[in-house]
């Protein structure tokens, strides 16, 4: 078997939160103080094989995004290894491989507004000595053809654009450094529906033309069902259920993934009683003060007594890997 | 109680001198509200939809202007009153609901303070009921723990929570009409649900009618009853909202429906709308479709196609796609 591109092991990302003010009193006088941090991503492992599309989903605060930085190179785990192709991806704290690369929610942020797409594209490949000077302007040509932009958009400025054309530079943009592993943060979740749809399109062209590894985070099931391979739910910084993306989307064994598939509105067409929408019970639990046990124990119609004492963790259950006590019981939900 | 709908708007027209040009953001739109209805007006960025909801409450501001058409509410015109009688009606009669909820909450203050506040300024509802019925709506809302909801500040609150509260703000005065502007876009799926759940419960028990404007198909089809589709600052296709989206006639709302992921097999590609949406300072002639229509004629390049309609199901286009 061949190793995978990426490997995340045992990952974990912890953002300390300053001590209240009394706490920092009581500590001067010598009390102990309690250690406060936001647990954002949870000892997570994951593989990512070469020429793969995986799907991060999960709600606001899942830690998706965290996750996504800390496989992109650009942040620095609490604990654990992220390897691509068995190298580390950071090394003293800094990123060491130009292999991987990111595309951002909103690339107005991410484009300098004050330089020339064609500058901001030309800018990675020659400093890290991926293309010649004489040659960069023609390979800019060449990748700005590939995302659908005419060549002559190197000239322009970001502000010039559109927001799908100003996405299809940010995409421009990291392919531009060759990378063999594109990970891209709600890429289309800011776009209207026709230019979303053009982007999606666009990602499998680019899937099938450059046999490109991807990691796609999205709170948008629907988009990610369409595009990857296999699928990974995030619930308080871990990882739920890990699976075939039809499996995900059609059978899910864990309790929140099917919650949440419950809660997606579906397009109705047909006349009579709108289906019913089952939003999940309960409220999401603080990342700073996350459940002992299952972090969905909470709002789980499934928990038991176990589920508070014994963290799941993720098993084989047919095709998918679920992290759930009573994932054989979910069917009846 | 006459036939006066609630809310007709007609002919609307909302311009802005901008240096660029004149921004006709909101060009001839015509609808009517009956209570207990839910109208979903929508759009992609840019089609007019915010404004028109932004329009009918007297909203805009300079260098935006009304230039034309009626708003009537019960009957009463509310294009060109006063500011001080738009002020009276506004939150008592006519409520509107933001994307983000702290457009109507102030963080200066707690919830309960600014809930009493809005209620107190309409001065319907006397001192010691004030908070039984805030107290109510929150319940009604979903949102748990209402009494220490009372006494927290907005930024103590989390997003689902805030826009709670924003939407209990907008019905505490028990308004006729509701404008709900994109409320469910920025929170995640599961706290959509809820509100969508309890906004449809609302409005069959208190008659409130709404225009609740969005950009996702499936939301609309899942709480309005009607539909209107925006393209350009005019409303292109409206009618019953389940046969508008089964079979739309307007090729730009064929169009959106076949954008969606689910509309295709995995991993096929989709079929998006070439093009983009055309910029308002230049609306193509003739129809503002037609340089994304695989349909579009000469006709289409030089004339405006009028709102012609079959069974309550309105669309302006010269070559219709075919009924069910």
């Amino acid at each position: 078997m061949t190793p995978p591109l990426l490997a995340l092991q045992g990952v974990t990302k912890r953002f300390p939160v300053p001590a209240p003010l009394l706490a920092r009193l009581g500590a001067a006088l010598g009390r102990p103080v309690p250690d406060r941090a936001v647990h954002a991503v949870e000892a997570v492992d994951l593989a990512v094989a070469r020429g793969e599309a995986l799907g991060l989903v999960g709600e606001s605060g899942c830690g998706k995004s965290t996750l996504g930085r800390i496989a992109a190179g650009i942040a620095t785990p609490t604990r654990g290894a992220v390897l691509l192709d068995g190298e580390p991806v950071r090394v003293a704290g800094r990123k060491r491989t130009t292999r991987v690369q990111m595309v951002f929610q909103d690339p107005y942020a991410s484009l300098d507004p004050r330089m020339r797409v064609g500058e901001t594209l030309a800018e990675g490949p020659l400093a890290h000595g991926l293309t010649r000077a004489s040659e960069a302007r023609a390979t800019i040509a060449d990748w700005l053809t590939r995302v659908g932009l005419d060549p002559a958009a190197a000239d322009r400025f970001p502000h010039q654009f559109s927001g799908g054309q100003r996405q299809r530079v940010a995409i421009a943009r990291a392919l531009a450094m060759r990378p063999d592993l594109l990970v891209c943060d709600e890429p289309v979740a800011s776009l209207d529906v026709s230019i979303q749809a053009q982007i999606v399109n666009l990602f499998l062209d680019l899937r099938r033309e450059l046999g490109l590894t991807m990691v796609f985070i999205s709170h948008d099931l629907g988009v990610v069902r369409h595009l990857c391979d296999r699928i990974a739910i995030m619930y308080l910084g871990r990882i739920v259920e890990i699976g075939p993306a039809a499996e995900i989307a059609t059978a899910a064994r864990h309790p929140y993934t099917r919650a949440l598939l419950a809660s997606v509105p579906r397009l109705v067409t047909e006349e009579g009683d709108a289906p019913v929408l089952e939003p999940i019970r309960g409220e999401l639990p603080s990342p700073l003060d996350r459940p002992e046990g299952c972090p969905y124990r909470t709002r789980c119609p499934l928990a038991v007594p176990r589920c508070r004492t014994e963290p799941p963790r993720l098993r084989a259950l047919g095709p998918v890997e679920v992290a759930c006590h009573r994932a054989e019981e979910v069917e009846g939900l | 109680m006459t036939d006066e709908p609630t809310l007709a708007v007609a002919d609307l027209r909302t311009h802005f001198s901008t240096r660029a040009g004149l921004v006709r953001a909101v060009d001839g739109v015509s609808f009517t509200l009956g209570r207990g209805e839910v109208l979903g007006l929508v759009g992609e960025s840019g089609s007019g939809k915010s404004i028109t909801g932004f329009s009918i409450l007297g909203l805009v501001d300079p260098p935006g202007r009304i230039v034309g058409g009626s708003v009537r509410y019960q009957g009463r015109e509310l294009v060109g009153l006063a500011p001080r009688d738009l002020r009276t009606l506004r939150g008592r009669e006519v409520a509107m609901v933001f994307q983000d909820p702290m457009a109507t909450l102030n963080p200066m203050l707690t919830v309960g303070r600014q809930m009493d506040l809005v209620l107190a300024a309409h001065g319907r509802v006397r001192g010691p009921e004030r908070r039984a019925r805030c107290l109510d709506l929150m319940t009604r809302l979903g949102i748990p723990a209402p009494e220490s909801r009372l006494a927290a500040y907005p930024h103590e609150l989390s997003g689902g929570l805030r826009q709670r509260v924003a939407i209990a703000v907008a019905l505490l005065n028990r308004p006729s009409v509701v404008i709900a502007d994109e409320p469910t876009t920025a929170l995640d799926v599961s706290i959509q649900a809820q509100i969508l759940r309890e906004m449809i419960g609302l409005v069959r028990e208190t008659g409130v009618a709404m225009v609740w404007i969005s950009h996702d198909l499936a939301v609309v089809s899942s709480i309005a009853q009607r539909v209107a589709v925006m393209y350009a600052g005019r409303i292109v296709e409206d009618g019953p909202v389940r046969t508008v989206l089964r079979a739309p006639r307007h090729p730009y709302t064929r169009g959106l429906l076949d954008s969606l992921p689910a509309r295709a097999r995995p991993g096929e590609p989709l079929a998006p709308i070439p093009g983009t949406t055309p910029s308002l300072l230049a609306r193509p002639e003739g129809c503002a479709f037609h340089p994304r229509c695989a349909r579009a004629t000469e006709l289409c390049r030089t004339l405006d196609p009028e709102r012609r309609e079959s069974d309550g199901h309105g669309f302006r286009c010269h070559h219709p796609l075919e009924a069910a």
